[in-house]
C-alpha cells in the first residue's frame, strides 16, 4: 500500500532519516518506535511532503502503485495518505466543519457528512462546542488528539499515520481513541509513531519497527514492543555502532 | 497572474455601460459649477449659500498630510456633477433597460427581489430607482434620496444638515458640502423599530467622476434602524474620487447600526467623513468593511453625548497591491457611564498597506466610562505592511480603559497543517483570512458576508493562480 524505498531526508547538512525502506501493507497496523530525535516525526512529515525536508534523489514513496514522491502535500493527501499531528495547529475562526467541508472537496451530501462528524464526535466524547469554534482553539491536549482522529476517519484515507497520538492524554482518552480506531481499522493501513508501549496494548500492531538515528534497526512482532518497554533502546543503539 | 485577476474582476465588476446623460458639468470646480448644480436641482437658496460657503472653505483648507498619500488627486480633472436620466423612476419596471442591465450584472435584482421595495439604488450621482416600502410609509419612516428629502422635508433637513459635520471639518467634507449629490435620507419617528435593514447600492459608473453623496439619518427617541450600504464599482484607468459625508443623529434610547461593504475599483480615492451623535442610553454601531479603492481614509466617529450612551465601531480593511487602507475609528466620551468598543481587523498582502488609526477621547467629567480597543493585523507576505496609530486622550481618572493589539503573519506551519488535510495552499490562505475576519463578517447581513467571503477568495486567486 505504502512502499518507501531508500528514503534519505536531510535538513541543511544534517541527515535525519537514513536510507529507510519498507513496504506497509493494506489492512495492517504498524508501530514505529524509537528514542527522541531518532527521525520518526521527520519520516512522517516526509511522507506527506513537508517543504522543510529535502529528500535525496534515490528516495521514492509509492502509494497504492502511484509515485507520490514529488507531489505537493495536498495532492498526496488526495491520493490517500493522512497524518495526525503531534502538535496540531490552532485555526482562528475556522471550525472543523468548515475545514472538512473544503477538504472533502466534491462530497455530494454535506448534511450527511456533518451528521457523520457529529456521530463520530459523540463516539470520541468531543463536545459539540469544540466542533463549532475555531479548530483546536482553547482545546486541551487530549481534545486536540481526538479532533485529529475525527478528521482522519472522516477524510477516510487508505494510509493513516498517527504521530504520537498517545502523548499528552489521559488513560480514558487513550481508551476512547483506540476503541474508535479499532472500529474503523478495517482495510486501512495504520502507522503508529510512539515512544511507549502503552497505546499498543489497546491497538495491537502487526509489526513493530525500531528507528534509531534515522535508520531502520529492527522489525518484529508486537513482542518487540514489550522488549523495548523492559530494556529501552540501549541495546539497539549498541548494536548499531 | 495579473490577467487572471483582471478577468475575474472584469467579469463581475469591470464593465461600463454606455453612458447617456441628460447633463454633465464641465470638468473642474468653480463657483459656476456649484451654482449650476444647485440650479439643476431647484434647490432652496439656503442650500446654494451653504454650497458656496463650503466651496470657499474647500479652497482655504489644506490637504491632510498626516495619513495616506493623496498627492495624485487632481481636483481639476474631475466631473463634479452628472445627471444620468430625466427623473426618478417609480418602479423597477420603469428603469431604463441599460440601468437594469447594470444591476442585473451585479447580481442584485434576482437575489434581492423581495428586498427591492426597500432598496434605494444609486446610479451615478442621481438616485434613479427608489420605491419606498409601503410598510415603511405606514410606520412613518422616511427613506428617500437626499435630493428628494431637500424638496419634500426641507425643514427637517435644514435643522440637521451639516450640523454634525460642518464644511470646515476637513477639506473633503468641504468639497462634499459644495458639490454633494444623491445619498440617502432616513428619518425614523419616535419608538419605531424598523425590522428590515434599509439598503442602498452605490456605483460610480463614469470615468473621472467623483461621487459626493450625502447621507443623513435621524433616529428619534426609542427607535431602531439598520442601514446597509454596499458598494461595487467598475474598473477604470484614471482616478476617481469618492468623498461622501454621513451624519447620524441617535436620540435618547434609540439604536442605529450603519453597515458598509465597500469595494471600489482600484483607482478610486475613498475619502469619507462619517459621524454619529449618541444621546442618553442611545446605541450607535458602525460596521465598516473596506476591500477596494487605491486609498481609503475613513474613521467613523461617535460622539457619546448622553449618559450611558454606547458606541461601537467594527472595522475591517483589506489591502492588496497598490492599495492603502487607512481606516479606524474616533470616539469621544462626553458623558458619564458611556461605553465604547472598537474592533479593527486588517489584512495586507502582495505589497498592500493597512493602517489602523484610532482616536479615543475621554473628556473631563465622563466618569465611569469604559473603553475597549482591539486591533489585529494579518500580514500575508514580506512585501506587505501594517501600521497602528492608536491615540487615547483620557482626561478623567475614573475610567476603565483596555487596549489590545496583535500583528500576525500567516504562518507556514498553519498553512502546512491545512494542506495536510487536503486543501491547496490558496484554499488554506483564503480560509484563514476569512477566519480572521469572522468576528466582523458575522455581524453583517448574510448576503453581504457571503459576498465578502467570495470577494476575498477572488482577490486571493490573483497572486496564487
Amino acid at each position: 500500500m505504502l512502499k518507501i524505498s531508500n528514503l534519505t531526508v536531510s535538513v541543511g547538512k544534517k541527515t535525519i532519516v537514513d536510507d529507510f525502506s519498507y513496504n506497509f501493507e493494506k489492512g495492517k497496523i504498524y508501530a514505529i518506535m524509537g528514542p527522541n530525535g531518532s527521525g520518526k516525526s521527520t519520516l512522517a512529515f516526509s511522507i506527506i511532503g513537508h517543504p522543510t525536508y529535502k529528500l535525496a534523489s534515490k528516495s521514492k514513496i509509492m502509494l497504492d502503485g502511484k509515485n507520490i514522491t514529488k507531489l505537493e502535500t495536498h495532492k498526496r493527501v488526495k491520493q490517500g495518505v493522512f497524518l495526525t499531528f503531534q502538535s496540531p495547529q490552532e485555526l482562528t475562526g475556522v471550525s472543523v466543519y468548515q475545514l472538512l467541508r473544503v477538504a472533502k472537496d466534491g462530497v455530494k451530501d454535506i448534511i450527511k457528512m456533518f451528521a457523520e462528524v457529529k456521530k463520530l464526535a459523540q463516539e470520541l466524547h468531543i463536545s459539540e462546542d469544540l466542533l463549532t469554534r475555531g479548530l483546536n482553539q482553547s482545546a486541551s491536549g487530549g481534545e486536540r488528539k481526538k479532533l485529529e482522529v475525527l478528521q482522519a476517519i472522516i477524510l477516510d484515507k487508505k494510509v493513516i499515520i498517527f504521530d504520537e497520538i498517545d502523548t499528552g492524554i489521559d488513560v480514558d482518552s487513550l481508551r476512547t481513541i483506540t476503541k474508535v480506531l479499532n472500529k474503523y481499522k478495517k482495510d486501512k493501513t495504520f502507522i503508529l509513531i510512539t515512544h511507549y508501549n502503552r497505546v499498543l496494548k489497546y491497538l495491537k500492531p502487526d509489526k513493530v519497527l525500531v528507528l534509531i538515528n534515522g535508520k531502520l534497526k529492527k522489525s518484529g512482532g508486537h513482542k518487540l514492543a514489550d522488549l523495548i518497554e523492559k530494556q529501552g533502546y540501549k541495546n539497539f543503539k549498541d548494536n548499531g555502532k | 497572474m495579473a490577467n487572471k485577476k483582471n478577468l475575474n474582476f472584469k467579469q463581475k465588476y469591470g464593465f461600463s455601460m454606455p453612458k447617456s446623460y441628460l447633463f454633465r458639468a464641465k470638468k473642474g470646480l468653480n463657483k459656476q459649477i456649484v451654482e449650476s448644480i444647485s440650479k439643476m436641482k431647484n434647490e432652496p437658496s439656503w442650500m446654494l449659500d451653504f454650497r458656496l460657503k463650503s466651496l470657499e472653505i474647500f479652497y482655504k483648507k489644506t490637504m491632510p498630510t498626516w495619513g495616506a498619500d493623496l498627492s495624485k488627486i487632481n481636483f481639476d480633472d474631475i466631473y463634479y456633477y452628472i445627471k444620468p436620466v430625466e427623473s426618478q423612476a417609480k418602479s423597477w419596471a420603469d428603469l431604463p433597460s441599460e440601468i437594469k442591465d447594470t444591476y442585473d450584472r451585479l447580481g442584485i435584482p434576482k437575489a434581492e427581489k423581495d428586498y427591492l421595495s426597500g432598496v434605494n439604488a444609486q446610479y451615478d450621482s442621481e438616485v434613479v430607482y427608489e420605491s419606498v416600502n409601503k410598510h415603511l410609509e405606514k410606520l412613518g419612516v422616511i427613506f428617500c434620496d437626499m435630493d428628494t428629502a431637500l424638496k419634500k422635508y426641507s425643514k427637517i433637513v435644514k435643522e440637521y444638515f451639516g450640523t454634525l459635520i460642518p464644511a470646515h471639518d476637513n477639506k473633503f467634507a468641504a468639497l462634499n458640502s459644495a458639490v454633494w449629490s444623491g445619498g440617502s435620507f432616513v428619518y425614523v419617528p419616535k419608538g419605531i423599530k424598523v425590522k428590515m435593514p434599509l439598503q442602498a447600492y452605490f456605483r460610480i459608473n463614469s470615468d473621472k467622476f467623483g461621487q459626493f453623496e450625502r447621507t443623513l439619518i435621524i433616529a428619534e427617541e426609542g427607535s431602531d434602524v439598520h442601514y446597509v450600504e454596499g458598494c461595487t464599482a467598475p474598473v477604470y484607468s484614471s482616478s476617481s474620487l469618492h468623498a461622501a459625508v454621513v451624519e447620524i443623529f441617535v436620540k435618547k434610547k434609540a439604536k442605529v447600526r450603519y453597515t458598509t461593504v465597500q469595494n471600489w475599483s482600484s483607482n478610486v480615492y475613498n475619502l469619507v467623513t462619517k459621524r454619529a451623535k449618541a444621546e442618553e442610553d442611545a446605541v450607535m454601531e458602525w460596521v465598516d468593511c473596506n476591500i477596494g479603492s487605491c486609498v481609503t481614509m475613513k474613521y467613523p466617529s461617535i460622539y457619546l453625548n448622553g449618559k450611558r450612551a454606547r458606541g461601537e465601531v467594527l472595522s475591517m480593511a483589506y489591502a492588496a497591491k497598490g492599495q492603502h487602507q487607512d481606516a479606524g475609528a474616533k470616539i469621544f466620551h462626553f458623558a458619564q457611564d458611556t461605553t465604547s468598543r472598537i474592533i479593527s481587523k486588517s489584512i495586507s498582502r502582495d505589497g498592500g498597506r493597512t493602517s489602523y488609526r484610532g482616536l479615543v477621547q475621554v473628556r473631563p467629567g465622563a466618569k465611569k466610562s469604559t473603553v475597549f480597543v482591539s486591533c489585529d493585523a494579518l500580514i500575508l507576505d514580506e512585501k506587505s505592511r501594517s501600521d497602528t496609530y492608536p491615540t487615547m486622550l483620557v482626561k478623567e481618572s475614573d475610567t476603565h480603559i483596555q487596549h489590545e493589539a496583535t500583528v500576525e503573519k500567516l504562518g507556514e506551519d498553519k498553512l502546512f497543517y491545512m494542506m495536510s488535510r487536503g486543501l491547496s495552499r490558496y484554499e488554506s490562505e483564503s480560509m484563514l483570512v476569512n477566519g480572521f475576519i469572522e468576528p466582523i463578517t458575522k455581524e453583517i447581513p448574510l448576503e453581504y458576508s457571503v459576498e465578502m467571503n467570495r470577494l476575498i477568495r477572488l482577490e486571493m486567486t490573483g497572486s496564487v493562480g
